[in-house]
């Protein structure tokens, strides 16, 4: 099939950045859609043209690297699926698709769609994470957790900081992101000496990143391609209040 | 001129003797240890940030060391460790089933083809168990049963169930969990985090590794690092086949410019060819997608009995279809070791029994397993993976058998390393797919996890100590002799790349690697073949220099740079590799020599000459390398013909 392409095209920070449009032809529907891209940028490196920078690594939809507004849908018109599980058998011939980066006051673009997620780990620093030195651990099984536990920690796990969440969110929040990593570590007992503390850390960090707030809007959920529901939100804010009045003055209780 | 020199042997690998199961104690305990007060004195280099990097990173900033941590993802998250699906082995013996710490050791060496190290496999079972409450401790979600305790499932060349798993997603979670103690180092200020930064070169002064260049790939900016010790822990070679089930950005670089500066590279042929991937559906194909291992406790693997059958898959009859891994190894069956599983289907394909538009494919069939579990039994277990197959396909597998073929992914080969994880080289350690250490010529499912973690949580920061107590080294600074040097190289390298300016692309010349690599030294090697591989491998290179076209400049992000660079250094690797599968006259494990088969088609080894690692050391380029010998000793699992039938 043949496409046109519109593409933000940008050098730098410092660029103010521009839609570019490219014709693309012969497309197989077996191809993913980096793998379209990688048919333009091959095309453009031999016309003497800069290729598009985007940002992939396992293209497999697990390692969160990739991250395209596809006709204004974080990661396309499949849900559940990465710009990187995206084939192309989801467009028609004929289709003009828009091509954009994350846009988000804290992942400023770097190049191209290529922008900066430094904030997210940022906030797991801040708290996303269970204090155990190597070393430190009892037994895997002095602790049972119940099954149901375990299965909705692990739904919440799942999240593979793409961004998309962000990305979609109509204030830039990434309320879904930090929502999902606190469910995860309050839901299992490992989680339970540090839940107040984290909830606080990794809110203020969200914060301070310059994500926006959350409205309920639901944009993010919709997008994720890991299906982190929004009751994890819910879940944040229960903790969030907690630790905010009734453990505000007895910490680790 | 001869591919290779022979060099002395390597006589000492630094393992402790005695008793196997107190070998590891016992180097623990003469380890010489560092002052705590000492500790915040010194700084480790850590490469990489998967399993075992960012395992390592974490532990060492814990016990007081500071911590330079190095990755050219975005974020430590994103190593490729995460796209590991099926499971971690522990010999925990939760299902009373008869694992111990000794059969994880003999299936290990076993499933090797004889081919690994006693001592280092033996450790390697030891703390297996200790990984797993490391990581539950951590909040890692695996898998559990309905009274609260872990579930543990069955993977290839083994008969017990000591696969932990957390759905198909047992890598991603167990490198949050390594992610996320290193993010709380970061926060403390211990580690010094530095994404989006490119190791490209090694500095070695008065013979130890004291630093390294790195390039800032969002600046470009070129700058040289120093510490105390380096530890290398940047995976595996795998994409020098272009295709395989590596991430885009997985390259030798690292490592290969170690061995350019004196480490040795070992048994660079030994590559797995995993047996469950989705195949390949045309020439724009830019990588292979695994289907879990896991898949087989409940798929059949089966092709038609008959030639070039066009008919839809369940329109054959099941007395005409072929279940040929039940057929020949009806011990294990459909969970033989990858190796086996790979080449049987390699041998159906080759008679002509391949399904599929191209021919190159077998049958993973989920259709008993539904009647006899129900839907939603499998769905529990597998759904992720069935959705991804979907996704990719276009095909359901729930009413349509999957299509699989063998795909590259995993070295065993990798840097030489000593008992200790050191390489030749004073002070550079090498950790997970990056050494060659454990696997041997064949490694086994969910074998990698407990290996990367296990050399980061638990080996290196033991050894690495006894390294540092021998401290402290006198400083060194950018204007170091041998650091301006290795930075001015790396300038270089990169003008001369940026200079050709030709006319074709980086990936072209990526690809034609790839299609010599996979014809000459893939799942089946020849005399024949290599040789030819060797003479088109350094033509293709000439060309590369003089025809490759890489845009831009070396200042800001320019991602055909950095492929140039890592195609650049494959070029080299590719070679060495053909020339260790050629000097190798046996088959063993993932290395199939067509001239050295059983009458039955099988690996056919040659103890009696071949029961050796081989470290190949760097002389100049285009010269050839030495080869030096560590002859492997088998006190505790007695060498035999490997059978899983």
């Amino acid at each position: 099939m043949n496409l046109t392409l519109r593409i933000w095209r940008q050098s730098g920070p410092q660029d103010k950045g521009r839609m570019v449009k490219y014709q693309v032809d012969d497309v197989s529907p077996d191809m993913s859609f980096l793998e379209m891209l990688d048919v333009l940028n091959e095309r453009l490196i031999l016309a003497g043209e800069e290729p598009v920078a985007f940002d992939h690594d396992c293209r497999e939809g697990i390692c969160g690297m990739c991250g395209l507004m596809i006709n204004g849908d974080a990661h396309g018109p499949q849900r559940g699926t990465t710009a990187c599980q995206l084939h192309m058998r989801q467009f028609s011939d004929g289709d003009t698709i828009d091509i954009e980066p994350w846009r988000a006051r804290a992942f400023p673009v770097i190049k191209d769609l290529v922008v900066n997620r430094n904030a997210f780990d940022t906030i797991i620093a801040a708290g996303g994470y269970v204090t155990a030195p190597t070393g430190s651990a009892p037994e895997a099984h002095s602790v049972p957790v119940a099954k149901a536990d375990a299965d909705a920690a692990f739904e919440s796990a799942a999240c593979i900081g793409c961004g998309a969440c962000v990305a979609a969110c109509p204030n830039g929040s990434g309320m879904l992101f930090t929502a999902a990593k606190v469910t995860q570590l309050s839901l299992l007992p490992q989680g339970q000496p540090e839940r107040y503390t984290r909830v606080i850390g990794m809110v203020d960090a969200h914060d301070e990143a310059g994500f926006g707030g959350c409205t309920n809007a639901g944009e993010c959920t919709a997008v994720c391609p890991k299906g982190i529901p929004l009751t994890t939100i819910g879940r944040l804010n229960r903790d969030y209040l907690a630790a905010t009045t009734r453990h505000a003055d007895t910490p680790g209780t | 001129m001869d591919l290779f020199t022979e060099g002395d042997p390597i006589a000492d690998t630094r393992a402790p003797d005695g008793p196997i199961e107190t070998r590891w104690e016992r180097r623990r305990f003469e380890a010489k240890l560092v002052n705590p007060a000492n500790r915040r004195k010194m700084t480790v280099i850590v490469v990489g940030t998967g399993l075992a990097g960012g395992s390592a990173a974490a532990t060492l900033a814990e016990q007081g060391y500071r911590v330079r941590s190095y990755c050219y993802q975005d974020s430590p998250r994103r190593a490729h460790s995460i796209a590991a699906q099926g499971g971690i082995n522990a010999a925990k013996n939760y299902r009373n089933d008869g694992d111990s710490v000794h059969r994880l050791f003999y299936d290990t060496v076993k499933g090797g083809d004889f081919r690994s190290r006693e001592s280092n496999v033996h450790r390697l079972a030891e703390v297996s168990v200790n990984i797993i409450d490391q990581c539950v401790a951590q909040g890692v979600p695996f898998a559990r049963e309905y009274g609260g305790l872990l579930d543990t499932r069955s993977f290839g060349g083994a008969q017990v169930q000591r696969t932990f798993y957390a759905r198909g997603q047992t890598g991603q979670q167990l490198l949050l969990g390594a992610y996320q103690a290193l993010e709380r180092q970061i926060g403390l200020g211990n580690v010094e985090m530095n994404a989006r930064h490119e190791m490209l070169e090694l500095i070695v002064v008065d013979g130890k590794a004291r630093g390294i260049v790195v390039r800032d790939m969002v600046t470009g900016e070129i700058t040289t690092e120093f510490a105390d010790a380096v530890v290398l822990a940047s995976g595996g070679y795998g994409n020098v086949f272009y295709l395989s089930t590596n991430a885009k950005g997985c390259n030798v670089t690292a490592t290969w410019r170690a061995h350019r500066k004196g480490a040795y590279f070992a048994n660079p042929c030994y590559t797995q060819i995993h047996p469950t991937c989705i195949p390949v559906s045309g020439d724009h194909q830019s990588k292979l997608t695994l289907m879990s291992e896991s898949l087989r406790n409940d798929g059949r693997v089966w092709v038609p009995k008959a030639k070039d059958d066009d008919r839809a898959p369940r329109d054959i009859a099941e007395d005409e279809r072929d279940y040929y891994l039940e057929r020949i190894y009806p011990s294990f069956g459909n969970l033989v070791p990858r190796d086996i599983a790979s080449r049987a289907a390699k041998n159906v394909c080759d008679e002509g029994r391949g399904v599929g538009p191209t021919k190159l494919g077998v049958y993973l069939d989920f259709a008993d397993a539904i009647g006899r579990l129900g839907r939603k039994a499998i769905e529990a277990k597998y759904g992720n993976l069935f959705e991804m197959y979907e996704r990719i396909t276009g095909e359901d597998p729930y009413e349509v058998p999957m299509r699989i073929y063998p795909a590259v992914h995993y070295t065993m080969g990798g840097l030489w390393v000593d008992y200790d994880l050191q390489s030749t080289i004073p002070g550079l350690f090498v950790i997970g797919e990056a050494n060659f250490s454990d696997h041997g010529a064949n490694r086994l499912g969910a074998s990698a996890l407990m290996q990367g973690l296990a050399d980061g949580y638990f080996v290196l920061p033991n050894t690495v100590a006894n390294y540092l107590a021998a401290g402290p080294l006198e400083k060194v600074d950018a204007t170091h002799p041998a650091a301006v040097e290795a930075r001015r190289d790396v300038e270089d390298r990169i003008q001369r790349l940026l200079a050709v300016d030709g006319d074709r692309t980086v990936d072209s010349f990526h690809r034609e690697l790839g299609q010599i690599m996979w014809e000459h030294c893939g799942m089946e090697r020849s005399e024949a073949g290599l040789r030819k591989a060797i003479d088109e491998i350094r033509a293709l290179r000439d060309q590369f220099w003089q025809r490759v076209r890489v845009p831009g400049n070396g200042e800001g992000l320019n991602q055909s740079l950095e492929k140039a660079g890592r195609v650049a250094d494959f070029f080299e690797l590719a070679e060495l590799m053909c020339i260790d599968a050629l000097h190798r006259e046996e088959s063993c494990g993932g290395h199939f020599r067509a001239e050295h088969q059983t009458p039955e088609g099988e690996a056919q080894r040659d103890d009696d000459r071949f029961a050796y690692v081989a470290a190949w050391e760097f002389t100049a380029t285009g010269e050839p390398s030495v080869l030096h010998k560590e002859d492997l000793n088998f006190e505790y699992v007695h060498p035999t013909q490997r059978s899983y039938k």
